[in-house]
């Protein structure tokens, strides 16, 4: 009973987390942005997911049931790899060709749709060796 | 790193998957681990030619630092789950890109302060140059730890676990 209550509760916060990733996709403003979203928000959510999954099956023990928690806990394990790397991936693709940007300052000419130029790399969003 | 090691974690991780304990299966699994071990051993473990007592507490400390780095990624999801709900989430949002030097020496500490750094919300690393990181955060708070002068907290743990500092 306790046990169904901790299962229910971690099931619900992770896919809460989930939610405000996915609400975080459509309003944050940028490609950058976006990616911190899309990204990331599957660490802590899959964990509370997969955490509540093994739970549940882990309360009739046995030596079925704890191989398959196990390969749930293996699961959780690569996403924990290969989340990160998958974002930096992109994001640094992005990066390197040069996709616009939000930021504060160049909040009006990115809402205008112009392109990347010199000029409006030139307010503190890249560093100067990663200008040219 | 003894390439018996390395048969070992394997074969742990063949019978975890497979589920069955019977001579036959068993044996593929010694056969086919020893076989893996055999040709690239030196995959899992590369360059760590040392003792396995200082194996086994390199291990111990960074378990630690996974305990410590889940508490900083539940704290970072909160965050940005508050951004993405809350009305005005451009009037919270400083997206910028922020630069520091690392004191870390190997490849491998860096590959995890690399992957920490992007799998705490808030931060991405866009790149590593020599030892220049470059870091992509979504709010002035997300990146606080790395802005300060000297090391941040969590550069000062990946140095804790794998090069012998003080954190």
């Amino acid at each position: 009973m306790i046990i169904d209550i901790l299962v229910i509760i971690a099931m619900l916060t992770g896919l809460l987390f989930f939610v405000a990733t996915t609400v975080g996709i459509i309003r944050f403003p940028d490609f950058y942005s976006r990616v911190h979203a899309a990204g990331k928000g599957d660490t802590l959510s899959t964990t509370l997911f997969l955490g509540g999954a093994i739970l549940f099956i882990l309360r009739d023990f046995s030596e079925e049931t704890l191989l398959t928690a196990i390969k749930l806990l293996l699961i959780v394990f690569y996403i924990f790899i290969a989340s990160p790397t998958a974002t930096h991936a992109i994001i640094d693709a992005g990066y390197e060709f040069r996709v616009p940007y939000w930021t504060r300052s160049s909040k009006k000419k990115c809402a205008e749709g112009e392109e990347t130029t010199e000029e409006n790399l030139d307010n503190g969003f890249y560093p100067e060796e990663l200008k040219g | 790193m003894p390439p018996i090691f390395t048969f070992f974690v394997m074969l742990a991780f063949w019978t975890a998957l497979s589920g069955k304990f019977d001579l036959f299966h068993l044996g593929m699994g010694m056969f086919s681990s020893g076989l893996v071990a055999w040709l690239s051993h030196d995959l899992l473990f590369e360059g760590h030619s040392r003792k396995l007592g200082a194996t086994l507490i390199e291990i111990a400390c960074f378990v630690r630092y996974l305990v410590w780095l889940f508490g900083q990624i539940v704290l970072a999801n909160f965050h940005i789950a508050g951004l993405a709900l809350s009305l005005y989430p451009k009037k919270h949002l400083d997206p910028h890109i922020i630069k520091f030097r690392t004191s870390l020496k190997t490849d491998f500490a860096r590959f995890v302060l690399a992957n920490s750094i992007t799998l705490t919300p808030g931060t991405v690393s866009v790149r590593i140059e020599d030892n220049v990181f470059y870091v992509h955060a979504i709010t002035r708070r997300s990146s606080a730890d790395f802005s300060g002068p000297g090391p941040g907290e969590m550069e000062r743990w990946v140095a804790w676990v794998f090069e012998g500092g003080s954190r």
